[in-house]
């Protein structure tokens, strides 16, 4: 990893974790409505994710603000959508948990648990079909290996050989519940051994997510057929707004924020690049300004037409109502 | 041309003009599809375009929204209405979401098709009807095909066309005989005038079409009266037009389902009816459903639990005298 990536991996973390906080605030604020699912903790595992899969497709779940900002979705977009108005980046159809973007190749925002991955698997097939080399990535919770989907998207995609990086965030929790208490196992990965070839990485470590993910790409571009990732990792929010996470003791939080991915990151650009702290905190400061100019945009964004409510149902002159 | 064979026909001259068109689902390649539908495409268009995938409608339907996204077309087949449930997740939280979730973003073009309703003793599982579900979802466009004409020409149309659309077919409409039209213009939104009448008008769908048809000459008979018979083809959106010239002709309406009558497709077109047209009408809405029942394996219970060309002669005879007609 060459400083520059390094650099702008730690900003984009950085750039999450401000979003998130603002995203928090403005939620308690009633300004941003719905089911919020906050990524805090998790930055390093997003970010990373996001930047080694560079060129390729990405499904995701609904805990993607940060992975949509660093896919290259305008903040503000991403921040006028959270807030439901007109410029965001779903036209305030979606909110926070259905962000796409084809041009960034960000095929959402799925909120029904493990609904995705047969998409990623269907999506897989055709880019294989079209010639498209790049490949296919889904990312879902450790909650979401336990369901149909999950299994039936292991047996179709190992099958057929399908380019697609099957990432595993495992944070422990499938929504409230200790995943342990509803899985056999502590890791997924296990439920994926017999169909492909499985990995692990320390999700809290972005520089290790990073050459993971580059790696699970480069061996699902060659042909070997589906990988799968998992990444250990915390987050320090409940699994929305909603929930207070009563569920977790104190102690255990503080083990986990330990692991802080941002601090450790700010580590390796101190030891590994040199760089001073001064220059981190531009990078901090710029970041900031990024999240402020979003919210302000968000604020100052117009409501959707009432007209808005009836359009985008079916393709213009496809769905050619008699009238 | 039967009915199999105007499906078969329909995708693939779909196949031909359009590479991206692929066709996923339990037997649908070596097999040639459990109706016969896609018998002989995979020689064809090979196994590439002719998917055979496992026993798991979650996934058909799911694979094909992801083929969509990714730039195919996919026609997914499930091999029963009932099956199709195990895609309802799909069918409804995504195929018929994405589009307005993303704001137009993102396009699905995609065809999911079944043959649905009472076949001859499959019992309860493999027997149902689900128009009325699928018809309710906002974002699907639900096409439910009558006759060898409209098989062809609206499936056609459904997989070139870039909105999801589910296609019902009739188990019993497989060997059904007909003829494909290919100088008339074809729109697959029209609702069909089956039979021109002037005193009653009978909306139906699917097979309980044909069981109008033959119920129609006795009802006549018996009545001195004649019958409109309209198989409504484009499940939603409905065809209203035709319907409200029909009705405003006759002053009345009447409508044959198979399903279950609680909560069924047909109570929609009484609704409007009622709602929309009450000043036209000369008699009380008339809807002639399935029991709500499972239904059974046993054959006499089986034909009671449907419309049959004498139920239905039975009920039209006796509302029309309790009506004045």
């Amino acid at each position: 990893m060459n400083k520059l990536l390094a650099e702008e991996i730690y900003y984009d973390m950085v750039l999450g974790r401000l979003f998130e906080l603002a995203a928090k605030e403005h939620y308690m604020a009633g300004d941003i409505a719905g089911f919020l699912h906050l990524d805090i903790g998790q930055e390093g595992f997003s970010v990373a994710a996001m930047k080694a899969f560079e060129k390729g497709d990405v499904f995701t779940t609904y805990r993607e603000h940060v992975m949509a900002i660093s896919r290259g979705i305008d903040p503000q977009a991403v921040m006028a959508e959270l807030f439901g108005k007109a410029s965001g980046i779903s036209r305030g159809r979606g909110g926070s948990m259905h962000l796409f973007d084809p041009s960034h190749f960000f095929y959402g925002g799925d909120a029904i648990v493990g609904g995705q991955i047969p998409n990623a698997v269907g999506c897989a097939y055709a880019r294989k079909f079209l010639g498209q080399e790049d490949g296919v990535m889904v990312v879902f919770g450790d909650g979401a290996t336990s369901g149909g989907a999950f299994f039936e998207s292991l047996n179709n995609a190992s099958t057929k050989k399908l380019p697609l990086l099957f990432l595993c965030e495992n944070n422990g929790y499938a929504i409230g519940t200790k995943i342990t208490r509803v899985a056999p196992f502590e890791k997924q990965a296990k439920k994926a051994e017999p169909y492909m070839l499985t990995m692990e990485v320390d999700g809290m470590d972005a520089v290790a997510v990073y050459k993971a993910v580059k790696e699970a790409q480069h061996l699902i571009q060659d042909g070997h057929g589906p990988v799968f990732l998992e990444a250990m990792t915390c987050r320090y929010e409940g699994h929305s707004m909603s929930d207070p996470g009563n569920y977790r003791s104190k102690e255990e939080l503080e083990i986990c924020k330990a692991k802080d991915p941002i601090e450790r990151m700010e580590k390796v650009l101190h030891e590994t690049y040199l760089l001073s702290s001064e220059q981190i905190d531009t990078l901090r400061q710029r970041a900031q300004k990024v999240v402020d100019d979003a919210v302000e945009f968000a604020t100052a964004a117009p409501e959707p037409e009432l007209e808005e409510l009836y359009t985008e149902v079916f393709c213009k002159g496809c769905a050619n109502v008699v009238s | 041309m039967l009915y199999r064979e105007a499906l078969n026909k329909a995708i693939d001259e779909a196949m031909a003009v359009d590479e991206t068109v692929v066709v996923l689902g339990e037997d649908v390649g070596l097999y040639g599809g459990s109706y016969r539908v896609t018998e002989g495409l995979i020689a064809r268009y090979g196994e590439k375009r002719l998917i055979d995938t496992p026993i798991a409608e979650l996934s058909i339907v799911g694979n094909a929204v992801g083929m969509a996204m990714g730039g195919l077309r996919p026609v997914a087949e499930i091999m029963t209405a009932n099956f199709a449930l195990l895609a309802f997740d799909q069918i409804i939280n995504h195929m018929a979401k994405y589009r307005y979730m993303s704001a137009g973003k993102i396009t699905l073009p995609m065809v999911v098709r079944f043959p649905q309703g009472v076949s001859r003793q499959l019992a309860a599982q493999h027997s149902e009807s689900y128009e009325q579900m699928l018809s309710a979802v906002p974002g699907l466009i639900v096409f439910a095909a009558g006759d060898v004409n409209y098989a062809y020409h609206a499936l056609k149309y459904a997989i070139l066309s870039d909105d999801p659309i589910v296609f019902i077919e009739h188990e019993l409409l497989y060997n059904k005989k007909g003829e494909v039209d290919l100088n008339a213009e074809f729109d697959p939104f029209k609702a069909r005038i089956v039979k021109e009448g002037k005193d009653v008008t009978i909306v139906s769908y699917l097979k309980m079409v044909d069981d109008v048809m033959a119920a129609v000459p006795e009802i006549e008979k018996q009545l001195g009266k004649s019958c409109e018979v309209i198989d409504l083809c484009s499940l939603n959106p409905i065809d209203f037009k035709t319907l409200e010239s029909s009705l405003k002709k006759t002053g009345s309406i009447v409508v044959v389902e198979e399903d279950h009558k609680m909560g069924s497709y047909g109570a929609q077109i009484i609704s409007w009816a009622a709602e929309e047209m009450f000043y036209s009408l000369d008699a009380a809405p008339l809807r002639i459903s399935g029991a709500d029942v499972p239904i059974p394996y046993n054959r006499r219970l089986e034909l009671a639990s449907i419309p049959t060309p004498d139920s239905i002669t039975e009920q039209i005879v006796s509302w029309a005298g309790n009506n004045g007609i």
